[in-house]
């Protein structure tokens, strides 16, 4: 499946905005993401496996807080560093 | 401490190296190191090439960056610091109640002492301890430290702004079980058994946010300094004052009584002389009322002891005489070990200014950089 990665991560994926994912939850997409890009995950998601306060994960359109969300081949995931700073 | 003629910068927004010759006088400034990385420390382990920086951005989760060959190029640890996935039952409190810990930034790196190679310890927010054996590529647990069952209590002061704070991890040269840390807020812990166990030593020290009289912990150490060849000597900067103490001795002797009363001595770095155990710098702040943690009365000076702390020294020839309001951070204040003691600091306006002559006098060597977090010669 599609997987959306926002700039702050480019630097794992090499520039790439779109990678592909593999998984039946979003948390085995990401865990399959950390095995493409070693540390990605770690950026994105805690140690309790939580999403960064300042992360944000959409499926298809809807965000999502539990990393334990099913997923299929056709969904979509996009990744987005929430709007913040100074 | 180093004879380096080099320095190495954090900042809010990237790391940078600081080069001079010998004259110590013409510094150049480096490209950005990880530009838009929040580095709270960037430290060169002085018996080798290894240089490792925490970072985290405003986004992103917290890491190590690594260099094993002086700089030159970078990678990312493979195992960062983090807890354990584990309920352990050392919790933080949150409005919503207990939750799990997890690292927010790796606040601060020592590396280990002089026959340890490739040892380093990191201090985090929240409050945690961690290790590495490889040169910082991969972390694990102090869980003499992180599991502890006093933790939750030691820790139950609440914390700074940036949470609760691991830093001042101090590795006894001639020692080697012997170590101690600083919690703000939490107080100042001692291992002698190489991190198994620990010890609150806070006894002496003023409190003055605790409904508890003297209590044994909960205390605010700012920053806390070793002498390197006398490691019995410990100075420390307080939220409530400048502190002595020469071991085995237990209790605190506080020596920013004898700071001039209109100056107060709250302030945030402290440096000790890396040959002369008596000699010492702080680097005053404001905090009075509602603590603008800024030079008081916008007149920056160092301040200088060479008795132990019994008189002191105001030395701001070359700084701003008014208008100045720095505010330097824990981190952000180091020597060298050159004959004539080079001091240097960074502030929170993005200035780097130096002293070539043990504090007598200052030049800014840098300007324009984003704001500083740490300063380590190296």
């Amino acid at each position: 499946m599609q997987v959306k990665i926002p700039s702050p991560l480019y630097s794992y994926t090499k520039n790439v905005n779109v990678v592909e994912g593999q998984g039946k939850t979003v948390l085995e997409v990401l865990d399959n993401l950390n095995v493409q890009y070693p540390g990605i995950k770690f950026r994105m998601v805690d140690e309790h496996n939580k999403i960064r306060p300042h992360m944000k994960v959409f499926l298809n359109v809807d965000e999502i807080k539990d990393l334990n969300t099913s997923v299929s081949t056709t969904d979509k995931i996009m990744i987005v560093a929430a709007l913040s700073g100074g | 401490m180093s004879k380096s003629n080099r320095i190495l910068v954090g900042t809010r927004k990237g790391a940078f190296l600081l080069t001079s010759d010998d004259s110590r006088k013409n510094w150049k400034v480096s490209d950005p190191i990880y530009l838009g990385h929040i580095i709270h420390h960037f430290v060169k382990d002085p018996k080798s090439d290894t240089m490792i920086i925490g970072a985290k951005t405003g986004h992103l989760g917290p890491t190590v960056y690594r260099s094993l060959d002086d700089g030159k190029t970078w990678s990312e640890a493979s195992k960062p610091p983090a807890f354990k996935q584990i309920d352990t039952g050392n919790n933080l409190e949150s409005p919503e109640g207990p939750k799990p810990r997890s690292v927010d930034s790796v606040f601060w790196l020592t590396p280990g002492r002089i026959e340890q190679n490739g040892l380093w310890y990191a201090g985090t927010t929240p409050a945690g301890l961690f290790v590495s054996k490889d040169e910082g590529d991969t972390w694990q647990s102090v869980d003499g430290f992180n599991e502890n069952p006093m933790y939750a209590s030691w820790t139950v002061g609440g914390g700074t702004p940036g949470g609760i704070i691991l830093h001042s991890i101090l590795l006894n040269p001639k020692d080697q079980n012997h170590m101690y840390i600083g919690i703000s807020v939490g107080g100042i812990f001692e291992s002698k058994d190489n991190g198994s166990s620990w010890s609150p030593l806070n006894k002496g020290v003023e409190i003055v946010f605790s409904p508890v009289e003297d209590p044994e912990w909960g205390h605010d150490p700012h920053c806390i300094a070793q002498s390197q060849v006398n490691p019995d000597i410990l100075y420390h900067q307080n939220h409530c004052g400048i502190y002595r103490i020469e071991r085995p001795a237990t209790v605190w002797t506080r020596i920013g009584d004898n700071m001039p009363k209109e100056i107060g001595d709250i302030g945030f770095p402290m440096v000790i002389h890396p040959r002369d155990p008596n000699c010492v710098w702080v680097f005053p702040m404001d905090g009075t009322e509602v603590w603008p943690r800024t030079s008081p009365g916008g007149k920056p000076a160092v301040y200088n002891s060479t008795d132990s702390g019994k008189t002191w020294l105001r030395q701001d020839k070359g700084l701003p005489g008014a208008n100045a309001f720095f505010t330097v951070k824990r981190q952000a204040m180091d020597c060298d070990s050159h004959d004539d003691v080079g001091l240097y600091f960074g502030t929170s306006q993005g200035e780097v200014w130096a002293s070539i002559d043990n504090g007598a006098s200052w030049n800014c060597i840098v300007k324009h950089l984003p704001e500083i977090y740490s300063i380590k010669v190296g």
